[in-house]
């Protein structure tokens, strides 16, 4: 299916300077595999070492959160829109 | 070769200093709006959020997904960006903790304000590089706004 992921502005550069990707996928793991695939850099930004999406990024479908869906295993279908949004955490 | 600069008006810097004061001795948070350009980076305005973290308030603080939805689109409706962050360090350094780190993405910028005893004190701003393995300090630059001749 082809999907639309927004990529967040501070990510931006590492993903072609594109505000979006278009790209062929059936769920939202798909969708980020494909994503980081295409832009290597973005990996480390989105995924800790052990590959696991790091605490503290959020995905959307639509305005739905993942982890109140199936996670990556959340379907997603032709005009959705993946979003990738913070959480702004830290601390003395 | 010169690092990265913060161009920021000395009242909204003051104004994160009494944020860092009114919420002393817990963390305070907020985001910077302004304007990334090739000509240097500019706080142009605050938004103020709360500190989401109630289990840890002192030496923790977290801005939620939604906040952050709330601070873009604050952005966009002002015809700015989401250029950063703010948060205070009651009565620790004005540096970035690995915690800090952890939590982070390159291109924001952080400033960091120490308030010691209800005081604020040291005021920093800080990038993460590009590898996750640090951070570059940038340099903040206060300005004032010229008054208005009329």
């Amino acid at each position: 299916m082809p999907v639309k992921v927004m990529i967040p502005t501070p990510l931006r550069a590492y993903a072609g300077k594109q505000e979006s990707v278009q790209l062929q996928a059936a769920t939202v793991g798909e969708a980020l595999s494909e994503l980081t695939g295409q832009f290597a850099e973005l990996r480390k930004h989105l995924f800790s070492d052990d590959g696991r999406l790091r605490s503290f990024v959020n995905v959307y479908v639509n305005d739905e959160d993942i982890r109140y869906l199936q996670r990556d295993k959340t379907p997603v279908r032709e005009g959705d829109v993946v979003s990738i949004v913070p959480s702004i955490a830290g601390g003395a | 070769m010169s690092g990265p600069v913060l161009k920021i008006e000395s009242q909204l810097l003051q104004r994160i200093h009494a944020h860092g004061v009114e919420t002393y001795p817990h963390e305070c948070c907020g985001a910077l709006l302004g304007r990334d350009a090739d000509s240097g980076r500019e706080v142009t305005d605050l938004l103020p959020l709360a500190n989401r973290r109630n289990d840890s308030p002192r030496n923790r603080f977290e801005v939620t997904p939604e906040d952050v939805q709330l601070a873009e689109k604050t952005a966009r409706e002002n015809h700015v960006d989401l250029i950063g962050w703010y948060h205070s360090h009651p009565d620790a350094p004005a540096r970035p903790s690995e915690f800090d780190r952890e939590h982070a993405w390159p291109w924001y910028s952080y400033i960091i304000v120490s308030v010691q005893q209800r005081q604020p004190r040291d005021t920093t701003s800080w990038r993460l590089r590009d590898d996750r393995a640090g951070y570059d300090s940038e340099q903040i630059e206060t300005v004032r706004r010229s008054a208005t001749a009329d």
